[in-house]
């Protein structure tokens, strides 16, 4: 099963999430902004990072990358995308996953062990969990305060799109918790953690993050 | 009207701005004498940066020789002198580390002086050829609750945390303390660490007629102009004017782009030679690759990229502007090296050409601006023997013996004094601080703040690894400065130690005040002499180190501050040791000698305000016996948390708060000796088999004191307190958030500074 595992400039938890695929038992793929080759890869994650600087607004400039037409256009027809932190963030200036990302309302940039609730067990990216599930993942970033209209919010709820949930406190000021959500398919996930940092003891708080991984390498086989 | 070489030649009684330029009048002379004219503007400002005391390490040099002296270390593949030495670490892999100080910069504009603080250290760990894997800080500040203090310290966590963040380098650790002596000048030192194949180590020569100069990184601009000279080398005063201009403004994002492509340029083979720009900018580069070389070199500035066209000539060659390299490159590899850069958006620029000769030249609009012998500009420069005095006050500040204050008797007092101790803001919890920086990326960080050390895998296969910590108690230095450096030096050692690390380097950044007061060149003299007489006895070399002076307000310097970083080895980080205790019903036991020893204590600081007495003593064969038995301990004990600043009373309360798990403890003999002393070569660590490690610490030679069993949700001392776990917490935690405002709360009041401004 090949995952590739898009560079921007700027990206920086590409190593990581390559890892992560690696351990979950698939095949890591090195994909490059400016071509315009998914390279065969049978889903994508969009790493953490700070593309182009988080110039402009946070994850916009990478959102117009040449590869990022190969990759609305191929998720649209059901590749699972998974987008992490930064990669959320593309997502959604791309218009695959609703809302946006703002600064966080503290102002500072925030890394900590975050609980999260898994809301939606049956997303290509969250089949290894159980709805309900809390897991313990590193949270990081400076942008990550997810925002959108109130009768967006209430849209998103009804049609069960939250796929993660701030538990125990919330880092960053996200709207009703939100950590994460998923596109109208369940193939597009989005979240601000990084389940990629929890996928060994002996660097992570927890291996919880693991399941995303080995959920992608079953969903992209259903596909 | 350009001033070329020809017309100073002409006009040798023209006068010219030395002074403001930071010259001494004999430097001045010393200059035309090399040139046998007067320099051009353009020289003068070469010359001007490059002989500061941030460049040229003039008053420091004839010390630091003896850094130098040291025997000869196997481990060490590249010594002091290069951007930064290189330490092998076993399997084919080296590893480069430095710290450096950004102390200046950080207090006239504190985001941006800290920030460039990380970024010049990166180029300096990148230029040796070697991936950078992580950054640590140690940073001094005021009063914790003096005004300025909250000016200043968001603003460098930010700075530190912004760029280092947007770099992709995971921070795993450092310092954060605070006394009145840094009020008006904070210390900003920053660590990187980089990891390369022994082959592939780089170095900052400019070799073989005809390759060519590549500039290639950011535009320069105006920022920075004589950043090292009229900020690095000068003391601040209140009526001076504001030094702003001075300091450089960076671009993280950009820096991270120059090192994926510089590690693509090596991995390709395509450089000869390769110097960052930092402090004296083109300047230093071009002057110290031409010197280091074996021919001349010359460059035409019309070609370097400018984001101000309005520059002169002598400012493009002082600016510090941020993100830039200077690599040499044979003209068959300059389209491939040029191509790299295109990928990965980075400008680059031929400027010039390796030369005939021993001539560094630079032209300017056709016309010849320098015409200099580089090694007189870079390696050259002036070295003073500087006078030093034993300070006045140093017998009566040893006389009055911390031993005399009043203690704490009661079980009452004595938690006061506990909690007073753990949750002052040197003592209290720093996550405040650390959560700014992300301690993940890259995904090989073992161990991070608060643990002793840092711990990086650097071989996903091998599992080996490296370990890193950095000390710098600056009250034992202000009382002793030789014992003072010798201690942190231990400090050091024992933080690597007790993670299971075997030490192998030291690098230090050496933060003091005017050279140009006997009593602080005294103290200076002293701290080197210490470290190296340290450094001779634990058989570890120095592999380079940072010198930052004129660390003073008015006539006021801070307490001397040697900053020492140890470097150690794993070579399985799966055997590293914790430093909190996990698991109840495992005895505590404590290693090594306790004395009545409160000199410099933070018990004597905290609970009377009080500096005086002498540190405590150094003994740096225990250090050793306790490093090697710490060294055979991976497997035998789940903790380990090494004694410092507060004593067992700050260790028991970290390693306890650390996962939540207490202990019930009876400690014999004088409880407020055994709960503040801060007798060195001490550890406490947790067991299951509390014989075997006996065993281990008879044969080693170090005393083990049993003070007890973890279990509960309290520290209890028997007969004597009982300490709540969430009661220390809460004291522990609130302290740097009450200061420096809880993040919930501060919505819409944003300190200066916090806010990135790129």
């Amino acid at each position: 099963m090949r995952i590739g595992v898009l560079t921007f400039p700027g990206s920086l938890d590409d190593v990581d999430a390559a890892r992560a695929v690696r351990l979950a038992g698939g095949e890591p793929v090195a994909l490059w902004h400016a071509d315009h080759d998914l390279k065969d890869v049978d889903a994508v994650i969009l790493p953490g990072g700070f593309s182009y600087g988080d110039y402009l607004r946070a994850g916009a400039i990478a959102a117009r990358a040449p590869l990022m037409q190969d990759v609305v256009a191929r998720a649209n027809d059901g590749m699972p995308v998974l987008g992490i932190c930064n990669g959320f963030q593309v997502l959604c200036e791309a218009g695959l996953l609703p809302g946006a990302l703002t600064r966080n309302s503290h102002l500072h940039f925030r890394n900590r062990d975050q609980v999260l609730t898994v809301e939606r067990s049956d997303t290509a990216w969250t089949g290894d969990y159980a709805t309900g599930q809390r897991i313990v993942i590193p949270v990081k970033n400076g942008e990550g305060r997810y925002v959108a209209a109130d009768a967006d919010l209430d849209r998103l709820e009804g049609e069960g799109r939250v796929v993660f949930r701030y538990t125990d406190g919330n880092p960053n000021g996200s709207s009703r918790d939100i950590a994460g959500v998923t596109s109208e398919n369940g193939r597009v996930v989005g979240l601000m953690p990084h389940p990629e940092h929890a996928v060994e003891d002996l660097t992570g708080p927890s291996t919880d993050g693991l399941g995303f991984f080995t959920s992608v390498l079953k969903a992209a086989v259903a596909a | 009207m350009i001033d070329t070489v020809e017309l100073a030649a002409k006009s040798p009684d023209d006068e010219q701005p030395w002074a403001e330029l930071g010259l001494k009048s004999d430097e001045y002379d010393r200059i035309k004498s090399i040139l046998g004219r007067r320099p051009t503007t353009a020289e003068l400002a070469m010359y001007s940066v490059m002989w500061s005391e941030h460049c040229s390490y003039k008053s420091s040099k004839v010390h630091l020789r003896q850094f130098g002296d040291l025997p000869h270390s196997d481990a060490l593949l590249v010594g002091i002198g290069e951007n930064a030495g290189v330490v092998d670490v076993g399997d084919g892999y080296a590893v480069t580390f430095k710290v450096e100080s950004h102390n200046h910069p950080s207090y006239v504009e504190p985001y941006q002086g800290a920030a460039t603080g990380v970024g010049g250290i990166v180029r300096d760990i990148l230029t040796m050829g070697a991936r950078p894997i992580a950054v640590m800080d140690s940073l001094r500040f005021g009063r914790a609750d003096a005004p300025d203090t909250a000016r200043v310290l968001p603003g460098v966590v930010a700075g530190v945390g912004g760029y280092g963040n947007c770099l992709g380098l995971p921070n795993i650790g450092g310092e954060l303390l605070f006394d009145d002596c840094y009020a008006g000048n904070p210390l900003v030192n920053a660590l990187c660490v980089g990891v390369m194949r022994h082959e592939d180590v780089r170095l900052a020569k400019a070799e073989g007629l005809g390759n060519k100069v590549i500039l290639f990184g950011a535009r320069t601009g105006g920022d920075g102009i004589g950043g090292v000279s009229v900020l690095a080398s000068e003391t601040f005063d209140e009526h001076g004017p504001a030094k702003r201009p001075s300091v450089q403004v960076g671009d993280p994002f950009t820096e991270k782009l120059l090192i994926e492509a510089c590690l693509e340029i090596f991995a390709a083979d395509l450089v000869t030679g390769i110097q960052d720009l930092g402090g004296a900018g083109l300047s230093c580069a071009t002057s110290e690759l031409a010197s280091a070389g074996t021919g001349g070199m010359h460059v035409d500035l019309d070609t370097v990229p400018l984001r101000d066209s309005t520059l002169t000539p002598a400012e493009i060659l002082m600016s510090e502007s941020q993100e830039r390299m200077c690599a040499i490159v044979e003209p068959a590899k300059v389209d491939a090296f040029l191509a790299v850069c295109r990928k990965w958006d980075v400008l680059a620029t031929v400027i010039g050409e390796v030369t005939d000769g021993d001539r560094l030249t630079v032209d300017w609009h056709g016309e010849r601006i320098v015409d200099v012998p580089p090694r007189t500009v870079a390696h050259e420069g002036p070295v003073y023997e500087r006078p030093m005095t034993r300070p006045a006050d140093l017998d009566a500040l040893q006389a009055d013996d911390a031993a005399r204050l009043p203690r704490p008797s009661t079980g009452a007092e004595l938690q006061a004094h506990w909690l007073a101790v753990v949750s002052s803001p040197d003592g209290a919890d720093k996550t405040w601080v650390t959560e700014q920086y992300d301690r993940y990326v890259r995904g090989n960080t073992v161990l991070a703040q608060p643990e002793d050390a840092g711990v990086v895998r650097i071989d996903e296969q091998s599992h080996r690894g490296i370990a890193l910590a950095l000390d710098g108690n600056a009250r034992y230095a202000r009382l002793d400065p030789y014992a003072g450096a010798q201690l942190n030096l231990a400090e050091a050692y024992r933080n690597v130690a007790v993670s299971g690390a075997k030490p192998l380097a030291v690098t230090n950044c050496l933060n003091f005040g005017s050279p140009e007061e006997p009593e602080v060149m005294w103290q200076f003299a002293e701290a080197v002499r210490g470290l190296a007489d340290g450094c001779r006895e634990l058989g570890l070399p120095v592999t380079g180190g940072n010198v930052s002076l004129y660390n003073q307000t008015g006539d006021v310097p801070i307490n001397p501050t040697p900053v020492i970083g140890v470097l150690g080895v794993h070579e399985d980080v799966r055997r590293r040791i914790p430093g909190g205790w996990r698991a109840d019903g495992e005895t505590v036991l404590l290693l090594g000698e306790t004395r009545a020893e409160f000199g410099g204590s933070a018990w004597a600081s905290v609970v009377h305000g009080h500096l005086g007495g002498k540190p405590p003593v150094v003994d740096l064969a225990a250090e050793r016996r306790l490093g090697e038995l710490l060294a055979g301990l991976p497997g035998l004990v789940s903790s380990a948390h090494d004694l410092a600043d507060g004593g067992l009373a700050q260790t028991l309360a970290e390693s306890a708060l650390r996962y939540g798990v207490g202990a019930r403890l009876h400690l014999d003999g004088d409880l407020f000796t055994a709960l503040f002393s801060e007798s060195a070569a001490r550890a406490v660590v947790t067991t299951g088999d509390s014989d075997a490690v006996r065993t281990a610490a008879a044969a080693a030679g170090v005393p083990v004191t049993e003070l007890g069993t973890t279990g509960g949700d309290t520290l209890t001392v028997d007969g004597l307190l009982e300490l709540g776990i969430t009661e220390l917490r809460a004291a522990w935690s609130a302290t740097l958030p009450a200061l420096f405002g809880a993040p919930e709360i501060a919505v819409g009041s944003v300190p200066a500074g916090t806010v990135p401004t790129s």
